[in-house]
């Protein structure tokens, strides 16, 4: 057991903390959410991309380093650390990506992968209905064949979808063959969300901004070519998307750490013993957080897989994010209520319990799956 | 770099389970608690022989960390904290027999006095050993003593870092035992581990337990301060010993029923050695400088 890096990883360390250090824009971006913002994080993923460290992990022939996953750890801590702007592609390269290179064909991985890197397009997560949270698997947007045309006739709302206000490509379910039992007939399409018969209509969040929107499509055709994985067999490509979204890649320990640290900075200029419990305690846990990504990457790179133990992750990043931000808003007193980094931190940290899967979901797959108790009864 | 116990360790682990497992260390503790030291000695010399005693000088803080979950995870009674990891490095050597220590203000009594083959109060022995005063948990018998001695930073983090280690064992333990009775206790016709308050309240357990094992072998490392393995571990455990409680319901509260071991253990090693409040103002200050 140690936890010390090797040579090459230590090197490694040195690049990027040398580039982040000489790069990372002195003022933090305009939000994502907002058109310039989105405008100027597209230009801060070119950047990145250009110097090769917008996908470390991916293979060298679509911009990536090959980096193992103790090197993408290793970037992702300094990526934070240089309190560099969060990344407006991350549905694409952390959500899609690791299926587009599971379950892609090499046609779809020459197609999407590159423009996905350069942060050209940005991609949507369509999966959230109306009547469809929780129980996605109970959605009703349909996929039709279409033979003449060789490919498919969507029809039917997604809701929810993160970035989609500004984006250019959606994925999502849908429902292919109405026969099948609910987590089967579901297929997993690609599109631009710019089709014909696609309306994306944005949705305010609590902080005001267009962070999600709901997406219609009337008539949409998606040609064979679009469908990721088999037919019918969507469900399960989708599910190894959720397991990387609450493990390892969405929170990314570093994002906790450098929040941590810069809430002792707040500390020190306005300290308030009342809080100080807080303090240590978000420190303690995003502490707790690093090293915990570390058992999983020693596991994951020994062949183990990530499993129920992403619901175990998810649960406590996103109470932390919580506890963190509230502890701010403690120490800046009556100033908390005016508009801050700390502010747009904590509004944020507000959704985590929620997307992702809720919490109360999660604590179901950790019951479930990890502790052994009996399933829930369901219809 | 792997964060995770390399074959060896994993083997010293199985090794002392295995001779735990098959120790009755309920009834040792139980006999402890009623003053009877015998069989509790017994098991110390087993446990001294695959060399508990010895970790502190001779091996690393992971094994010790290992070796203290192990001993929490079965109530095993004893100075062991005290003999095997605050002395040996205070002292600078390994301790003979069994050892006790007070460490006045953050260790008043020294434990297990009447059994300790020496006392000492920091790095001196006790001049006087008083009156036995009741501890919360009964296995631990807990001695005023007078004398003056030194106290030594390395030792003492040392001797958080193995009180860590146990309340993940205790922790751990509890969590255990409330799964397993939920999945048997009937009520309403159904399992109550079938029941979404019992299960979202035990996956929470297990939720703290896997956040704070990483700060206790992180400080094993020296990644973290002791402080925060104590913090998390304590706060941890304690959540599984109050959750254990709730869901055994009535036959949790009772002595008799060996959970309350766990229980009384929890709540005494959560200031054992420093209390949580002493330790979170211990980290504030490094932080913060
Ligand atoms: C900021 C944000 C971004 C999002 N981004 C995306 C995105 O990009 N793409 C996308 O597809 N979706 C996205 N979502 C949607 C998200 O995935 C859903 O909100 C989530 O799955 C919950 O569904 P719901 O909102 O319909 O709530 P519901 O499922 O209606 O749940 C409401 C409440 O009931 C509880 N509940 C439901 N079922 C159970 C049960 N069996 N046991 C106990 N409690 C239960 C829930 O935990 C919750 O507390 C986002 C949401 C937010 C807040």
């Amino acid at each position: 057991m140690d936890l010390t890096l090797s040579e090459s990883e230590l090197a490694f360390q040195a690049e990027a903390r040398a580039w982040l250090e000489a790069n990372v824009p002195a003022e933090p971006l305009p939000s994502m959410d907002t058109a310039d913002g989105f405008v100027a994080h597209q230009e801060w993923e070119k950047r990145l991309s250009d110097a090769r460290w917008s996908v470390v992990s991916w293979p060298t022939a679509y911009s990536g380093r090959e980096a193992s996953l103790v090197e993408w750890v290793v970037f992702e801590e300094e990526y934070y650390r240089a309190g560099a702007p969060g990344r407006v592609s991350q549905n694409g390269i952390f959500l899609l990506a690791p299926i587009v290179f599971d379950h892609g064909t090499q046609e779809q991985q020459d197609r999407f992968l590159p423009t996905m890197a350069t942060g050209e397009k940005i991609w949507a997560q369509c999966w959230s209905e109306p009547e469809a949270g929780s129980d996605l698997a109970s959605l009703r947007s349909t996929a039709q064949r279409d033979d003449e045309r060789g490919g498919w006739v969507l029809n039917g709302q997604k809701t929810w979808s993160s970035r989609a206000s500004f984006a250019h490509w959606g994925f999502g379910l849908f429902r292919s063959d109405p026969q099948a039992a609910r987590h089967h007939g579901l297929t997993y399409f690609l599109f631009p969300l710019d089709a014909d018969g696609i309306t994306v209509r944005p949705i305010a969040q609590l902080d005001g901004e267009a962070g999600f929107a709901e997406v219609f499509f009337e008539d949409v055709f998606v040609p064979d070519s679009d469908v990721l994985g088999a037919p019918g067999d969507g469900w399960r490509v989708a599910m190894s998307t959720a397991g990387n979204e609450r493990g390892l890649s969405l929170r990314s320990p570093g994002r906790f750490c450098a929040a941590a640290d810069r809430l002792i900075d707040l500390y020190r200029s306005t300290p308030d013993p009342a809080y100080a419990d807080g303090v240590v305690d978000a420190w303690t846990k995003a502490q707790a957080y690093r090293l915990y990504t570390w058992g999983t990457v020693t596991r994951l790179a020994d062949g183990g897989e990530m499993g129920a133990a992403g619901s175990v992750n998810k649960v406590f990043w996103s109470e932390l994010d919580i506890a963190l931000h509230e502890t701010a808003l403690d120490l800046l007193g009556p100033e908390a209520e005016v508009e801050s980094r700390w502010l747009d931190g904590y509004t944020f940290s507000l959704s985590g319990p929620i997307y992702a899967g809720t919490n109360e979901i999660q604590r179901n797959i950790v019951a479930e799956r990890i502790l052994g108790l009996p399933r829930e009864v369901r219809k | 770099m792997k964060f995770v116990l390399d074959a060896d360790q994993r083997d010293f682990a199985a090794s002392l389970d295995a001779l735990l497992s098959s120790s009755e260390t309920v009834a040792v503790a139980r006999s402890w608690a009623d003053g009877d030291s015998a069989p509790g000695l017994r098991l110390w010399a087993r446990l001294a022989e695959q060399g508990v005693l010895s970790l502190a000088t001779d091996a690393t803080p992971v094994e010790l960390a290992v070796a203290f979950e192990a001993l929490g995870r079965y109530a095993v009674p004893g100075p062991w904290v005290e003999s095997a990891a605050y002395l040996p490095v205070a002292l600078g050597h390994e301790v003979e027999g069994v050892a006790t220590v007070a460490l006045p203000p953050h260790v008043p009594y020294a434990l297990d006095a009447d059994v300790a083959d020496q006392v000492y109060v920091g790095d001196s022995l006790a001049t006087e050993v008083g009156d036995l005063v009741g501890s919360v948990d009964r296995t631990r018998r807990l001695f005023s003593v007078a004398g003056e001695g030194r106290s030594d930073d390395a030792a003492f983090d040392l001797a958080v870092l193995a009180t860590s280690a146990q309340l993940l064992g205790a922790g751990e333990r509890i969590l255990a035992d409330s799964v397993t009775y939920v999945k048997q206790r009937k009520q309403f016709g159904r399992e109550i581990g079938s029941y979404q308050a019992i299960k979202h309240a035990l996956a929470d357990v297990r939720i703290a337990l896997d956040f704070a094992r990483p700060l206790v072998l992180g400080a094993a490392l020296g990644e973290v301060p002791a402080s925060a393995a104590k913090v998390a571990a304590g706060d941890a455990a304690y959540l599984a010993s109050r959750t254990g409680l709730q869901v055994h319901g009535a036959i949790g509260y009772t002595q008799e029923f060996d959970l309350s071991l766990w229980i009384t253990k929890v709540r005494a090693l959560v200031t054992a050695w420093g209390t949580p409040a002493y330790h979170r103002a211990r980290l504030l200050d490094e932080l913060v400088g």
